[in-house]
């Protein structure tokens, strides 16, 4: 169950420009450090039940992705706040904390560790991991020499073996081969069979349409509307 | 709440610590042909290289140079290494902290842990060199247990420090370069304090990692227990850093991903 509750993400853009110390000194004695107030989400408030799968769509730069980002714990909201219930698992890029001079094998215990899995249950779904990810005899091989269609599918297999409470995917649905798409749509799906709650940013409402239940639609920050996917989704793609 | 938070969260993500210290550790010498040997052998070979040069110099007025200047290195190295890695961390993994949410302080935290392996690694280099110059192995070596805690928590107070302050003023990096190489002449480690004139040897006094090594120095060079005056000293300036690096990381890590 995820609530969110009046939230707003507020950036500074001029602080772009002033990194260093020399600068930071010289501008805050000639008085020149501006600020510059861009509210890349503002007055967001939606809930979201057990089992219920929410889409948001929205242009680029609507601000889905910072919304993500927010409920997923990345980012602290400037206003309002984020109320969950339930393990996360965002998948926002695959293969986040991989390194490049590690094996696949190797990576793949310290991207479960940073997913916060323990280690006996990454020992317990490792071959699980392997085999889904067909990867093969590679999975000794350093990550440098993966193709990237390789490290998507091995990063993509680690993040679906837990089973998440609250799963959020941001637009990772397209990445491999036609074969492999429809293997990790499968997953998904075989995950939303089991009740899990889901927030699945797309730009296919066909997608959305299809996965989801419910939906939002953002626009500069702000959710100019809410209901079930089908409204939404229609009333999106007239515009 | 915010303390319960912490352990919670610690216990949650001990494993992810675990890993990031292996990681940096098996990374380091992967490709090199010596492997983790380097630990043992890059401070040993240092220390017979400067022990040759400075030894005909100063061989009158230090007892055992040898091990006197090889706890110096050993501590300053571990403190250098540890504080500037743990700086760099949070920019390093910058695209992991972007993604997924993990407890920020780790990735310092595992830099530091994994300096603090080599660091134990190199104490086997200490002992030899001990056994070889029939410096005396007393009780007082396991005295060398709280010096050496110190340096633990003064590094991570410095590296949390750095870490914050680097992400939003990237030139610090490179002051704090320069301010080590200060340190290092500044810490007495290649030559006796004698020959620092004494009305500038107050300064001596104020530096906390002068003081560890001072302590490590009566423990396996000389034998003795170190002064009381040292031992609070030290112990005070490491708690105050240990805090003082936990309070500012603290207060500004939700800035970071606004930065990196």
């Amino acid at each position: 169950m995820v609530r969110v509750q009046d939230v707003g993400m507020m950036f500074n853009l001029s602080q772009e420009k002033v990194d260093n110390l020399k600068e930071y000194v010289i501008k805050l004695l000639k008085r020149q450090l501006l600020f510059q107030e861009f509210w890349a989400l503002r007055d967001i408030s939606f809930e979201v039940e057990r089992g219920d799968r929410l889409g948001i769509v929205g242009l680029n730069g609507a601000g889905k992705s910072t919304l993500l980002k927010i409920i997923s714990g990345v980012m602290k909201p400037t206003e309002g706040n984020v109320d969950i219930h339930g393990r996360v698992v965002p998948l926002l890029e695959l293969g986040a904390g991989f390194d490049h001079n590690y094996t696949g094998r190797e990576n793949i215990y310290l991207n479960g560790a940073i997913l916060g899995y323990s280690k006996e249950f990454i020992e317990e779904k490792f071959h699980e991991i392997v085999e889904f990810s067909e990867i093969g005899q590679f999975i000794d091989v350093p990550l440098k020499n993966y193709s990237s269609g390789m490290k998507a599918r091995l990063g993509f297999s680690i993040a679906t073996v837990v089973e998440p409470e609250i799963l959020i995917l941001d637009e990772v649905l397209s990445v491999g081969d036609a074969k492999f798409k429809q293997k990790s749509e499968e997953r998904i799906l075989q995950l939303f069979d089991k009740g899990i709650t889901v927030l699945f940013v797309s730009h296919s409402t066909e997608q959305v349409q299809r996965l989801c239940n419910k939906a939002i639609w953002l626009e500069h920050g702000k959710i100019i509307m809410q209901g079930s996917a089908d409204e939404v989704c229609t009333k999106y793609a007239e515009s | 709440m915010t303390e319960h938070r912490f352990l919670v969260n610690f216990s949650k993500y001990r494993y992810l610590l675990s890993e990031l210290v292996k990681r940096d550790i098996k990374i380091k010498y992967r490709r090199s042909v010596l492997g983790i040997f380097w630990s043992f052998l890059n401070p040993l070979l240092t220390m017979i290289i400067l022990t040759i040069i400075f030894s005909t110099i100063f061989s009158m007025k230090i007892e055992n140079f040898p091990v006197y200047m090889l706890t110096g290195m050993l501590v300053f190295t571990f403190f250098s290494a540890g504080s500037k890695g743990a700086m760099m961390s949070i920019r390093q993994n910058a695209a992991i902290i972007k993604k997924v949410y993990v407890p920020k302080y780790m990735y310092s935290l595992g830099v530091v842990l994994s300096n603090f392996v080599t660091f134990l690694l190199s104490l086997i280099v200490l002992f030899l060199v001990m056994i070889g110059t029939q410096a005396p192995f007393t009780w007082y070596i396991l005295m060398a247990i709280l010096p050496i805690f110190f340096l633990v928590m003064i590094t991570i107070g410095a590296g949390l420090f750095l870490a914050t302050v680097t992400v939003f003023f990237r030139d610090i990096e490179h002051l704090y370069g320069v301010f080590l190489t200060m340190l290092m002449y500044g810490s007495a480690i290649f030559y006796p304090i004698s020959i620092i004139p004494e009305s500038i040897r107050w300064l001596f006094e104020l530096n906390p990692i002068y003081a560890i090594i001072t302590m490590c120095r009566f423990c396996f060079t000389y034998g003795q227990m170190y002064e009381l005056k040292t031992f609070l000293f030290a112990g005070a300036s490491s708690l105050i850093l240990l805090v003082l690096g936990i309070y500012f990381f603290y207060k500004y890590q939700d800035k970071f991903i606004l930065y990196i």
